[in-house]
């Protein structure tokens, strides 16, 4: 093992075609036309030395250090900047450039401090290195006079020096080392598009400046890290390096938290993880990263962790460690007993989006194999399920249509129901690179996302539609497309079912349907839906992108598939740019539904009723599986409540913070007999339960995590797990002690079972994994390579099936007690319910939920900013804190779920969508009132999770 | 004294001038002339105002304003002198003469008078070295200025 060192080429990739060949330091090289000579040189493994270049950011030409000599040219032009050209003849080595070079060098050197061995990048710096490889062996100019490098010059204060900012809770900023090369800048505005960064002031009082003179903190920086990245000195360098010193060797994993499922690198030393940075080779991020993969795994080591097992008779017990064995065989003996008394369907499972495909499909099996039932779901209900439905139906596969990459083809891009910059960041970091580009946005939401306008970033199309007509107003798109002419004729008929389209057309044809018709209630004025569809239709490659906005609702599945006809009736799928994207919220949502946990389907979305996929199983299995869907979550809620459902086993899922109507969820759990909770913490869920095991991280273990575009990617372990065992060890043991005999010593060993029994898993193995980098499904033997883009020539389920999309109100309407519309989301810092980000340093940016209103809506209640606020529904009601912002329409307010305190899920309904039972998140009719501190629901509660919290023989942790 | 109070309008007005002037072609430069014009310089809550309004970010417009000398972060005086330091200036007795002027004003470079009348600035050049030594007055050139030449100036901006 050692640390992975990425070339760094100076300046990015050509693109084109055609290419030429010159001649460099006597090697011949031939590159695309439009690659630099900097590159062209490291190609052919010719370091030239440079400062402001590196491959992440366009050429810039600053430092002076890059120069070559071109025959029969004149002077010493920058290798950054110059391209290639056919047949000329470059020396970067001569004793005329090694002048030069030496020349800058001094001059960068003079001021610069030369504490280089107590410096935080020593070992890694590129000052350094470019001093070593020009040979600098003196500085004759000094530090007197003018410089930026002291506190004070004889005795005087130094108007030049800036103190070191250390206001970003992962990093530095040390304007003292900085040489003023822009490539922070740079990485800011063309790698993350934040714009964050600037050069203030000019010549030797030029300095880098977060916003305006701010401390980065208090800037515009979202912290991706990319300056960091960037940075060849120590003047931006992560507080983990400052702290533990330069690590010593990395592994090359992927990150836990969004469906993006960026590639990290895990610099190590030791068994201590130093940092994360971006690895330039994944395929998903390319390089990139956000502020919650680069820097949030804190909490990893968090204090407060659970690494033993501990059981309890009766939840209002304190909890008892025991030891694994013990554990294994209380769980065991209490789920056979239940079934014993309540029979086979008495028991369940739940599996987990954040755990690896092979831990999902282990918990599927125990509960198939081991419990003899189908009573397995997962988290996937409350999101994407009618991602499932909607596709599957439509295209016959449940999965987005392209990769990231994709997006670098795009035209015209509409965004429904997603908030990328915070959901998603790293996929809108490149999706913003596209629009700068000149690619065309239409945003479908409530609020007003920084997708709607942000620098450098406006949509040319903002719909903002009231909560829950989301299918009103794609229809309305469809309508304008079909009645204007603009649909794709040719694509249709030939990939199409002609005469399902012919009454898809006919019903969005109709009237009813027109923009103008649907302008009162869904508040989108008609012009900009004519204009959104016009555009959308004639643009070029267009592309969907859509997120829970669209699927948490009672007409989720509707609006799914409403996204499908308007990407099949514009032929935009089958090829780069194009397609429909469901952005999917956890890493491995994806894979988890893919793995078989919902109780309808078999890995590999085959249903339970089909008696060949069940065979496959039974046979490797040895065990008859029911050919009888089981309880979808909210079904075992109920069964819960009403008696006949008594044991759970829940992985890696929060279910009583992320599930709508907390206090239904409160009663389900109350109800069983044996929950039994795997998680890293004691989560809201574990205050039910009467066994906790502990998870493991995903630094922790081996597996693979499936992304939004299908994309499998390997996770490798960094470190030993802390609390023993890792999460598929945990399974495999509670199964042995079940009965069941599996001997997996890998979990390649389960993905080989994968690939032997799911037919679009056929050709992946660990092996190829590692040969491959990673690949998308299917990868059998049609597809050996994987499949970037789907349905290339043909829909998966033959011909694109249009289905009519009929707008039916939700029956959670508004009136005179709720006249609001609720809707929720989230923000960069914090993940999901927060249980990770919480315990991490990303609470300087969102310690609490706040609710957004506007300010219209928040002078009629005498609602000031910052105010307590109670928030009621017909379910419950709440409180939290105000933010008045016109970002939301009159008539709507906002939250975030991140925080438990707040449980904004005490408030949502249990209405949800009438295909899938994906709970109506989105839209609630709430009321405000001015409050003056926590509901007495919320102090009952949080007296309940301390007093359920307590452990034996511990002291209760100080809040 | 770089003491100022901001008046609450500073953001309704540059927001006025912004959308006066964000149809021409790179507004940006155009826009901090006309804030500068309107307030005397240019206020730091102006930026984060026309950073919104014209899809920039703060750091770009702060860039772009801390660049330029002439745009300023404070009020100056009533009146801004500017002498002219470069090479034809210099050579032509502008040394002698921008020590006569901080006399006669008590003030040095960037500095402005108590009683805020005026504000001493350098500049590199304004391009009247044919008549050298220069100065500019509140946007006014003189040139060929001699002992008395430049009295006359300071005596007519202290009343």
């Amino acid at each position: 093992m050692s640390l992975i060192h990425e070339i760094d080429f100076g300046t990015p990739a050509s693109r084109a075609e055609k290419m030429v060949t010159l001649t460099i330091d006597g090697n011949e090289i031939t590159v695309p036309e439009g690659t630099s000579i900097m590159r062209a040189s490291m190609e052919a493994g010719i370091k030239v030395p440079k400062l402001c270049a590196t491959d992440m950011v366009d050429a810039f030409g600053s430092c002076r250090l890059c120069l070559v000599e071109i025959e029969g040219r004149n002077g010493t032009p920058a290798s950054c900047t110059t391209p290639v050209a056919p047949g000329i003849t470059v020396h970067t080595q001569t004793n005329r450039l090694k002048d030069i070079r030496k020349g800058v060098m001094e001059l960068y050197i003079s001021d610069h401090p030369l504490d280089c061995l107590t410096c935080a990048a020593n070992g890694d710096c590129e000052l350094q290195d470019m001093a070593g490889a020009v040979g600098l062996r003196d500085v004759r100019y000094g530090y007197e006079g003018d410089n930026h490098v002291k506190a004070r010059n004889n005795g005087d204060i130094n108007a030049q020096w800036m103190p070191k900012d250390e206001s970003n809770p992962y990093f530095t900023y040390d304007p003292s080392k900085c040489i003023v090369c822009s490539r922070c800048v740079r990485a800011c505005e063309e790698v993350q598009g934040t714009f964050a960064l600037t050069i203030e002031g000019r010549g030797f009082g030029s300095r880098v400046s977060p916003g305006m003179h701010e401390n980065f903190l208090e800037s515009e920086c979202v912290s991706c890290g990319a300056c960091v990245q960037a940075c060849p000195t120590a003047t931006l360098t992560e507080k983990s390096v400052i702290e533990i010193g330069q690590p010593e060797h990395s592994v090359v994993t992927t990150c836990a938290y969004c469906g993006v499922g960026c590639s990290f690198k895990a610099e190590m030393r030791g068994e201590e993880l130093v940092r994360m940075v971006p690895w330039k080779d994944g395929q998903a991020n390319r390089g990139h990263s956000c502020v919650k993969g680069r820097f949030a795994y804190g909490y990893s080591t968090h204090k407060e962790r659970i690494l033993n097992p501990m059981i309890r008779e009766k939840i209002t017990d304190p909890w008892r460690e025991v030891s694994w064995e013990e554990a294994f065989a209380h769980t065991a003996s209490e789920f056979r007993r239940i079934q014993y008394q309540y029979g086979r369907e008495s028991i369940g499972g739940i599996t987990s989006s954040r755990c690896t495909n092979e831990e999902t499909y282990l918990v599927q099996k125990l509960i198939r194999a081991g419990f003899g039932n189908n009573n397995v779901d997962t988290c996937a209900r409350v999101c994407h399920s009618p991602t499932g439905y909607g596709l599957g139906a439509t295209f016959g596969t449940s999965a987005g249509t392209q990769n990231f990459d994709s997006v670098e083809h795009t035209d015209v891009v509409i965004i429904i129901g997603a908030n990328p910059t915070d959901g998603h960041p790293v996929f809108a970091s490149r999706l913003k690179k596209r629009l700068r580009q000149g690619a065309k946005l239409i945003v479908v939401d409530p609020r007003r996302t920084d997708m709607v306008s942000s620098p450098h970033i406006k949509a040319s199309h903002h719909l903002p539609l009231k909560p829950g007509t989301n299918v009103a107003v794609m229809t309305a798109l469809a309508h304008v497309i079909v009645t204007e002419g603009l649909a794709d004729e040719q694509f249709i008929r030939e990939r199409c079912d002609w005469s399902e389209f012919e009454d898809w057309a006919a019903f969005v044809s109709q009237p009813e349907h027109s923009p103008e018709a649907i302008e009162a209630f869904s508040g989108v004025p008609a012009e900009e839906i004519r204009g959104a569809a016009r555009l959308f239709a004639t643009g070029g490659n267009g592309a969907i992108y859509y997120g829970l906005g669209v699927t948490e609702h009672s007409q989720g599945s509707t609006t799914v598939i409403a996204i499908a006809n308007l990407a099949m009736v514009t032929g935009n799928i089958g090829r780069p740019g194009v397609g429909v994207n469901p952005l999917r919220g956890q890493n491995n949502v994806q894979g988890a539904c893919d793995m078989g946990s919902f109780p309808h389907e078999l890995p590999g979305y085959r249903h339970v009723s089909d008696d060949a996929t069940r065979e496959t199983f039974e046979k490797l299995w040895g065990v008859t599986i029911s050919n009888e869907p089981g309880l979808r979550i909210p079904n075992m809620l109920d069964a819960a409540v009403d008696g006949s459902f008594k044991g759970i086993y829940i992985q890696g899922e929060d279910i009583l913070q992320s599930d709508p109507d907390t206090k239904h969820v409160q009663a389900g759990l109350a109800a069983m007999e044996c929950v039994v909770v795997q998680d890293l913490f004691l989560n809201e869920t574990a205050n039910y339960a009467h066994v906790f095991l502990p998870g493991s991280t995903f630094l922790e273990k081996d597996g693979t995590f499936t992304n939004a575009e299908r994309r499998i990617n390997r996770v490798r372990r960094v470190m030993t797990p802390r609390n023993g065992l890792a999460d598929w060890e945990v399974t495999q043991k509670l199964a042995q002690t079940m009965g069941l005999n599996w001997n997996y010593t890998h979990p390649s060993q389960i993905m080989d079972e994968i690939a032997a029994t799911t037919p679009s898993f056929a050709m992946v193995s660990y092996d190829y994994l590692e040969k491959m980098g990673s690949v998308q499904w299917p990868c059998n033997e049609k597809a050996p390579l994987g499949s970037p883009i789907m349905h290339i020539d043909g829909f998966v389920r033959g011909k694109g099936k249009f289905i009519r999309t009929e707008y039916v109100a939700t029956d959670e309407k508004t009136g005179p007690r709720f006249p609001l519309l609720l809707t929720t989301g989230r923000v960069l810092s914090q993940y999901n319910v927060g249980a990770q980000t919480r315990r991490t340093d990303n609470v300087v940016w969102h310690e609490e939920d706040r609710l957004e209103i506007h300010p219209h809506d928040a002078e009629v209640r005498g609602v000031r900013d910052g105010d307590w606020v109670r928030l009621s529904s017909r379910s419950g009601d709440t409180t939290l804190r105000a933010l008045i912002t016109d970002r939301v329409a009159t008539g709507v307010v906002y939250t975030t779920f991140h925080h438990p305190t707040t449980q904004a899920n005490v408030i949502t309904t249990d209405f949800s969508d009438w295909a899938t039972n994906c709970p109506e998140y989105k839209v609630t009719a709430v009321q405000i009132s001015p409050s003056n501190g926590p509901s007495q629901w919320q102090v009952e509660y949080e007296e309940q999770a301390r007093h359920s919290r307590r452990i034996a023989g511990k002291m209760e942790a100080a809040e | 004294m770089n003491l100022h109070f901001a008046s609450p309008d500073v953001g309704a007005r540059t927001l006025e001038i912004v959308n006066e002037m964000k149809a021409l072609e790179g507004p940006l430069l155009p826009i901090l002339h006309e804030v500068q014009a309107e307030f005397g310089y240019i206020p730091q809550e102006a930026l984060p105002v026309i950073a919104r309004a014209l899809n920039l970010s703060r750091a770009e417009v702060h860039g772009v304003v801390t660049f330029y000398h002439d745009y300023r972060d404070h009020p100056t005086g009533r009146h801004v002198l500017k002498l002219c330091r470069a090479e034809a200036c210099q050579s032509m007795g502008g040394m002698a003469l921008e020590d006569k002027v901080k006399k006669l004003l008590g003030i040095d470079f960037h500095q402005t008078t108590l009683d805020g009348a005026v504000t001493l600035e350098p500049v590199y050049c304004l391009g009247l070295c044919s008549t050298a030594p220069a100065a500019m007055l509140d946007g006014e050139v003189h040139g060929r200025l001699d002992d008395t030449a430049i009295a006359e100036l300071v005596a007519g901006v202290r009343l």
